[in-house]
């Protein structure tokens, strides 16, 4: 790693301040991709402003037929809440999917987001639920959210409180997991409610989008025979040694098939 | 920086650099070299300790992010003389061979059955993912944590 | 798991003596030693495949605070420290010697794979040595790379002098006869393979400490290898770093080898250098992205195999042609692997009666390439094996059967193949018998029609595997291009107190020495198994050794203390005879007792030890002293052989492979403790398995390391794996005094073969390069 100061601000504004003070200032969450990253050297920042002791980004509740989480939620905690379970039980397993146990009781939900992995597991649920993105100074849809590869509308130095889920009739998340690294070579998730469909998918393309032909496909009906002649095109889909674009577009399919047959045998 | 935390019961107050990991605390200023470090990209699990009751990568968390903790290693979880029902199932089903993994892969299954019921094999092994072996193909490994997780949630301290 | 025998001698799974440092976290690794005033060193590395050097600009670095030394290949060169060695000089086909490029340890003028050393930082902690490293500038004119070992003989000469890039083309068998055999065959399989190249990944990664002392002269260096003495032999003879006896070699707790800490790395030899120059000791410790990049590397061969079997399906003849990739350069051992740990393997456990290989082994701008467990073995299963089954499938046999018609039988031992080696036992169709009723080969129809019903392709897969463990003896060897000797060294020196302290020259790096060895100390004089302390590892206690790989720390390591354990006993009954006035030829040792014949006058192993260091009532004409050593050179290899069987289940739309179930039915001779015998199978399967589904060293067409990460680099993780079957047949190793023959790497032997065979067996293809990644199967599945 490269030599770096550790701050613990206080409150938002604090860690605010100390953002704008740095040099090349970074704000710490989880972690678990931040320090794996300082540590071989790929990323040299001057300060490294830890969130952890900031008020107000903790927290659970379901209100309104929303879940709110707090964006420093670790992944551990939303995998075993009871009430995230009860309310949302596609993200708790969404959340038991990453990682490993042991980056799951550190790594957190602002933090993946903020991250924006293009193979990270959370970016398919917020863009398949609808999520809003909540930050120190507004909220943003998870549609208008993800932009690019990192890239997400997220300003330099603005910081994510919490995020809303809408609560869908039934969902269910299939992750295609690379055999070494663990993160989505593909995931799809499938959510149903009132007034439709909504598919998120994340790992295929450069950051997680909605799945607007297999939306189309499953329109009139849940079938999971309706995805069969789906065109899936790879174009701009990730290509790496594992899994090529053309691969990928192939596991989104079968990953959102078994997606939907998870979510048949779930009550509505 | 100033750090205070407690690991393995016993507080310290130390003077650490801002940048230092907790690994490095541990192993280098502690001198617990029971934790090791056997990667660099958080994968291996060869650095598992329990920070706050949870089992972590202790090459992915900084030194600044454990101020005020509490941290138990390796060294930390047998009572005097007396091992861990962990520790006891890892030696009578051979769940080890060149004992590198073998501290992180304790602590991790340690966790593991704190936190499930009804572990089978499979979910022996699925929550296990955190942690590489090399030497055991993991058989006895699984073993272990079976045999240790009766014991475990039976005796009167844990659970 | 069954236990045969209760108690702690031979034969029972007594529970391991070292373990309980490990659990506890007091083991104590490379990197867990610290002396005062050590320093930290960073190794500059490579960042191209081929290039000049042009220049190395340190001063920047130097100039930094903290720094103690920037040295750089060409400072150990004019220090007069010479190459790494290669330790085996194999004989071309024409009688010439190989051709060995020299192999600096830090490399000068040009550098050949990503990832080698051209120098080091020395600093007083390990984050300034790396801020100094990066500001060091060094000017590289690159080269064209040449990275794939079928392309290598025809590019551009990477070494001056080394036409081609051969390092040698190598042969054994009848060539005439086999092509004769060939053409006359009634039916031929060919099948080109490639062996895919492995990255051994010991979770321990690689260390060192060098100390000097300036007072005495005297070098230590505490470094993680499977062999001390032979790194204090090539430091001292061969680099000249110290001279022999001013030099000790520690190899404490060691995590893991499996080949991968058998060479002489660049790195050891540096900080021991580098520690008499700045009058510190110097630390390194591997990252693991460095272990990637320069660890030596395993298996790596391009093959094209040719069978013939007569109308009957006997095979009458194998002709087998390799080019294997040995890297840059040419590592410790690596030009014995391809060429005598794996030619002379291609009779497997069949009857062939005319073999020939011919194997090229090419340099290319790629990490060297070295023993990895099976070390050739694995790769020669590989092609055996893998044709085997592949002629059982185009001649419509059960391969099962086309197996059996073909083993060596019982009655042929000793049994002489046509590629030089003798096998001494065996029972192949015993270990076939038992793997086939383990796994209900019968019943396999009806898994295969359970797994379509769920959209599974269910495929079995078989490999009868033979290796050659304990390679012996040292003269043969030597004659065939060894450098060094194989036998190997024990002492055992009994206490006046009765307990015994016992020196291997083997090495313990996961294996349980210090258990086996117990055990079979303890056995023979009758003593508790706590009475018996084994030490290894360290030059300083131990007198000589060769160290551990091959699997032949029990059969050879075990056999000279079995030899000096007889000297003990020897000794000990002509102190006994004295003191209890008999005659020599009544005194008996058994269960710990020194007993005149029909009499009822005995002494304790304890009292006849604490006379001979407390000589009061003793012999004249015997010295004082209770301690005896010896060296077993053995007369042959071992051969332990077995049938391994895996059952894998495809998903037809993924391609993902899962490995189901997998049996191992192994012969190791006699079994001094099956719990580790088991844990050897269970973690070498595991390695097997890694190869065939998960694991692959992959250069780009720059040399750049692909797969240099465990974020890319897939070693098998605990939920990838299926509990394991094992068993053991026994047919005792005839010329060691143990009855034993190794265990350590038969499951990376037969795995990568039976889960290959069972994959291709699911999908219908002749062929499918390893790892069989779900991509590639789903691609093969598409047709």
């Amino acid at each position: 790693m490269y030599p770096f100061e550790y701050h613990r601000p206080r409150a938002l504004e604090e860690a605010r301040a100390l953002f704008h003070q740095a040099e090349d200032g970074i704000y710490l969450a989880g972690g678990q991709t931040l320090i794996p990253t300082m540590k071989q050297r790929l990323a040299a920042p001057s300060d490294v402003v830890d969130l952890a002791g900031v008020p107000g980004l903790t927290g659970l509740a379901v209100e309104d037929g929303t879940l709110r989480v707090g964006a420093l939620s670790r992944h551990a905690e939303v995998a075993a809440h009871p009430d995230v379970k009860r309310a949302l039980p596609v993200l708790a397993h969404l959340a038991s999917c990453i990682g490993d146990p042991q980056v799951r009781n550190r790594g957190t939900l602002g933090g993946s987001v903020a991250n924006s992995d293009p193979a990270a597991d959370y970016p398919a649920a917020l863009v398949a639920l609808g999520a809003t993105v909540h930050t120190d100074s507004r909220s943003i849809a998870a549609e208008d959210y993800f932009k690019d590869l990192f890239e997400t509308a997220l300003e330099p130095g603005e910081i994510i409180t919490r995020i809303d889920f809408p609560r869908p009739l039934r969902a269910a998340y299939r992750k295609f997991p690379h055999p070494a690294s663990r993160y989505a070579v593909v995931g799809v998730l499938v959510a149903e409610f009132d007034g439709g469909l909504r598919v998120g998918i994340t790992g295929a393309g450069p950051c997680a989008f909605r799945g607007t032909a297999l939306e189309e496909a499953l329109a009139d009906g849940l079938d999971p025979a309706a995805l069969d002649g789906v065109e899936v095109p790879d174009a701009g889909f990730n290509s790496d040694l594992f899994a090529s674009a053309e691969y990928r577009a192939h596991l989104v399919k079968v990953m959102a098939k078994r997606a939907v047959q998870d979510l048949l045998v779930q009550p509505r | 920086m100033k750090l205070s935390l407690t690991v393995n019961g016993t507080p310290h107050e130390l003077e650490v650099s801002a940048d230092a990991l907790l690994v490095e605390v541990i192993r280098e200023h502690l001198g617990l070299t029971g934790t090791h470090v056997g990667c660099d990209t958080s994968q291996c699990g060869a650095c598992t300790v329990h920070l706050d009751g949870r089992a972590v990568k202790s090459c992915t968390v900084l030194a600044g992010q454990a101020e005020g903790a509490e941290v138990v290693t390796i060294e930390g979880i047998g009572s005097g003389d007396e091992l861990h029902p962990m520790q006891a199932a890892f030696r009578e089903h051979h769940a080890l061979q060149c004992g590198f993994c073998t501290p992180g892969m304790i602590m991790a299954a340690i966790d593991l059955v704190e936190r499930s019921d009804g572990l089978d094999r499979r979910t022996v092994r699925e929550g296990l993912e955190g942690n590489l072996c090399r030497c055991t193909g993991y058989h006895n490994i699984v073993d272990a944590v079976l045999a240790a997780a009766p014991v475990m949630t039976g005796g009167a301290d844990h659970g | 798991m069954a236990e045969a025998v209760a108690g702690s001698g031979i034969g029972a799974s007594v529970r391991r003596k070292e373990d309980l440092r490990f659990i506890t976290g007091r083991g104590r690794y490379t990197d867990d030693i610290s002396m005062p005033g050590q320093v930290h060193a960073v190794f500059l590395r490579s960042p191209h495949a081929r290039a000049r050097i042009v220049s190395i600009d340190t001063a920047e670095a130097a100039a930094v605070p903290g720094v103690l030394a920037v040295l750089t290949g060409r400072d150990m060169a004019a220090d007069g420290l010479g190459d790494l060695p290669c330790g085996w000089l194999v004989k071309q086909s024409d009688g010439s010697d190989m051709v060995a490029a020299p192999h600096p340890p830090l490399a000068h003028g040009v550098v050949n794979y990503v990832g080698e050393p051209y120098g080091l930082v020395v600093a007083e902690d390990l984050a300034t040595a790396w801020r100094a490293a990066e500001l060091v500038v060094a000017e590289f004119e690159e080269r064209p790379a040449v990275v794939d070992p079928a392309l290598a003989m025809e590019s551009e000469a990477i070494h001056e002098g080394v036409a081609r890039n051969l390092a040698y083309e190598w042969v054994l068998g009848d060539q005439s006869a086999t092509e004769t055999a060939l053409a006359g065959a009634a039916h031929v399989t060919r099948l080109d393979l490639v062996n895919n190249r492995l990255i051994p990944n010991a979770m321990e990664p690689r260390a060192a400490l060098g100390v000097h002392d300036p007072g005495t002269g005297e070098h230590v260096l505490y470094t993680t290898s499977q062999n001390p003495h032979l790194e204090r032999l090539v430091l001292s003879a061969f680099v000249g770093v110290a001279p022999e006896h001013k030099l000790r070699v520690v190899a404490p707790d060691v995590g893991g080898g499996f080949g991968s800490k058998i060479p002489v790395y660049a790195e050891e030899t540096a900080v021991l250098w580098a520690a008499r120059r700045v009058g510190r000791p110097v630390k390194w410790k591997a990252e693991r992205s460095e272990s990637f990049l320069a660890d030596a590397h395993g298996r790596d061969h391009v093959t094209h195999a040719e069978l013939g079997l007569d109308e009957h399906g006997r095979f009458v003849a194998l002709e087998v042609h390799t080019t294997a990739n040995l890297g840059a350069y040419l590592s410790l051992f690596g030009s014995s692997v391809p060429t005598y740990l794996y030619g002379t393997l291609m009779a497997g456990q069949y009857k062939t009666p005319n073999i020939f290989v011919k194997v090229h082994g090419v340099y290319t701008n790629t990490a060297p390439v070295d023993a990895y467990r099976g070390a050739g073995r694995p790769e020669a299963t590989y092609v055996v094996e893998r044709i085997v089954e592949a002629a059982a499938r185009e001649l419509g046999r059960d391969p099962a059967d086309l197996r059996r018609q073909n083993l060596i039988r019982p009655e042929d031992f000793p049994y002489e193949t046509p590629v030089a080696l003798v096998y001494d036992t065996g029972n192949y169709e015993a270990s076939l018998d038992k793997a086939l009723a383990l796994i209900d080969y019968g019943g396999f129809p009806e898994r295969k029609a359970e797994a379509a019903r769920r959209g599974k392709r269910r495929g079995i897969g078989f490999a009868c595997y033979i290796e050659a463990c304990g390679l012996a003896p040292s003269k043969l060897a030597i004659q065939l291009g060894a450098g060094v000797g194989l036998y190997e060294s024990g002492e055992i020196r009994v206490n006046p107190t009765g307990n015994v302290t016992v020196f291997t020259g083997s090495h313990s790096h996961g294996q349980g020495h210090e258990t086996t060895f117990a055990q079979v100390v303890a056995e023979r004089f009758g003593i508790g198994i706590d009475d018996v302390e084994v030490v290894h590892g360290d030059t300083g206690r131990v007198e000589f050794g060769l160290g551990t790989y091959g699997s032949r720390s029990l059969a050879v390591g075990g056999s000279a203390l079995v030899r000096a354990a007889d000297k003990v006993v020897e000794k000990g009954r002509r102190i006994a005879a004295h003191m209890l006035e008999a005659d020599l030829a009544d005194v008996e040792f058994a269960d710990g007792r020194f007993t005149v014949r029909d009499s009822n006058q005995s002494l304790s192993f304890g009292e006849v030890a604490f006379a001979a260091y407390v000589p009061a009532n003793y012999p004249e004409d015997l010295e004082p002293g209770l301690s005896e050593k010896a060296f077993y050179d053995p007369e042959n290899f071992t051969f332990p052989a077995g049938t391994h069987i895996a059952e894998v289940e495809v998903d037809e739309e993924t391609g993902v492979v899962e490995l189901v179930d997998f049996v191992a039915v192994d012969d190791f001779g006699k079994v001094i403790n099956p719990m580790i015998v088991h844990g050897q199978i269970h973690g070498g399967v595991a390695q097997g398995v890694g190869q065939a589904l998960h694991e692959r060293g992959l250069y780009d067409e720059y040399g750049q390391l692909q797969t240099g990460s465990y974020m890319d680099y897939c070693i098998p993780r605990a939920d990838d794996l299926p509990d394991f079957r094992v068993d053991t047949t026994v047919t005792p190793c005839t010329h060691n005094p143990l009855g034993v023959k190794g265990c350590g790497e038969a499951g990376a032997i037969g795995a990568p073969a039976a889960v290959m065979n069972a994959v291709t067996d699911a999908l219908g293809v002749a062929d499918l390069p390893m790892p069989a990644t779900a991509e590639k199967v789903w691609r093969a599945l598409r047709g």
